[in-house]
């Protein structure tokens, strides 16, 4: 976790680039959700920046999935990571804001009517786009600290191919990856 | 359109299907929203949730926002959201303190490990799942392999890339030219 040089409080330097960039990109998650946003956050916070590690990155973006509740939380985890609690607060504010305020201005506009021609474009238009970058998120996932791990690739491939085939609820597969994880297959 | 409901009933209602939301949420939103309390038909649902999708943001949250304005305005979606989000936030911070407590031990950075593993695993089988909405033509495949190779291999900056991509894909869906 990256705190200021006293220790005590979150560095401001750190929280309101984070924030606005957050916002940013919150405000381009159209049609894959939250998720897709996820290799541009891991880009900006670990790359870009270093204020994390792709290793922590990961751990984070597990944990939120492993949780009940929406799946975005991830974002709140790596808030908290990266500048303590000034920065899960500022991370969630920004995931959540200005989409909010856009739906209540949405609700105002219109009630009760379908999505209309444009709305229905934006939304159909950026499906391939979203399908690329969630199949970007697996990747970065998969890739970790950059180095290939023949065996982690092996079991995301099997815990994939059950969840395509079967209905079961993806909660008991990250639960049976953690303990395959801990009896050291991987 | 949803009947008038006080804001505490709706964060009630919001917290519980969002703690019964172990690995997405939307089936048990359904659930409680129109099989249960019938606070929506099942064509409400449907339309909120359209409109939900195409808002950017998590699509869940915008949905809470959306019903929970229309049920009792701004105090209602503060209510709905906050429903949502409050203890899932909690416990997702929970397991951020924990893992800093007990993540260096091996069995648990290992079991961290094996966790990654498979929640890659299962974001891939999502995006498979999403790709079958593209429809089989030149021109979305390649937006599609252009979002991956520039923001997951090359790792470009995510807003350079919609910027240039995003019209592209509004342009040929508005004129439903795939």
């Amino acid at each position: 976790m990256v705190t200021s040089d006293s220790g005590e409080s979150p560095s401001w330097s750190i929280v309101a680039p984070l924030f606005v960039h957050f916002a940013l990109l919150s405000l381009t998650a159209i049609g894959g959700g939250v998720v897709m946003v996820a290799p541009e956050m891991q880009r900006y916070v670990v790359d870009s920046h270093h204020w994390i590690t792709a290793e922590q990155f990961s751990a984070a973006f597990a944990l939120a999935q492993a949780a009940p509740g929406p799946n975005f939380l991830y974002i709140t985890l790596i808030g908290w990571e990266v500048a303590g609690w000034a920065g899960a607060a500022a991370a969630t504010l920004a995931a959540l804001g200005p989409p909010a305020a856009l739906s209540v201005a949405m609700v105002h506009a219109s009630t009760s009517r379908a999505p209309g021609r444009l709305a229905r474009a934006v939304g159909k238009g950026l499906v391939p786009i979203s399908v690329g970058l969630v199949f970007s998120t697996g990747w970065i996932l998969l890739r970790g600290s950059g180095s290939w791990d023949r065996r982690a690739a092996m079991l995301a491939l099997v815990a994939a191919a059950i969840t395509l085939r079967t209905k079961i609820n993806p909660v008991w597969l990250i639960l049976a990856g953690a303990v395959v994880g801990a009896a050291g297959f991987v | 359109m949803p009947p008038k409901i006080a804001p505490f009933a709706l964060f009630l209602a919001f917290s519980e299907l969002a703690l019964s939301g172990f690995g997405g949420v939307l089936p048990f939103a359904y659930r409680t929203l129109v099989e249960r309390r019938r606070w929506l038909t099942p064509e409400d649902f449907a339309k909120l949730l359209a409109f939900s999708q195409v808002m950017p943001g998590p699509t869940i949250c915008n949905l809470s926002v959306m019903f929970g304005y229309r049920a009792s305005g701004i105090a209602g979606s503060a209510a709905a959201l906050g429903g949502m989000i409050a203890l899932p936030v909690a416990i997702v911070l929970g397991l951020g303190v924990a893992w800093h407590e007990f993540g260096t031990l091996p069995p648990v950075r290992r079991a961290l490990t094996g966790m990654s593993a498979v929640v890659a695993g299962l974001i891939l089988a999502t995006a498979t799942k999403m790709s079958r909405a593209v429809p089989r033509r030149a021109l979305p495949i390649s937006l599609s392999v252009a979002a991956f190779v520039s923001v997951g291999l090359m790792r470009l900056p995510l807003l350079a890339v919609i910027a240039f991509v995003a019209p592209i894909g509004i342009l040929l869906a508005w004129r439903e030219e795939w």
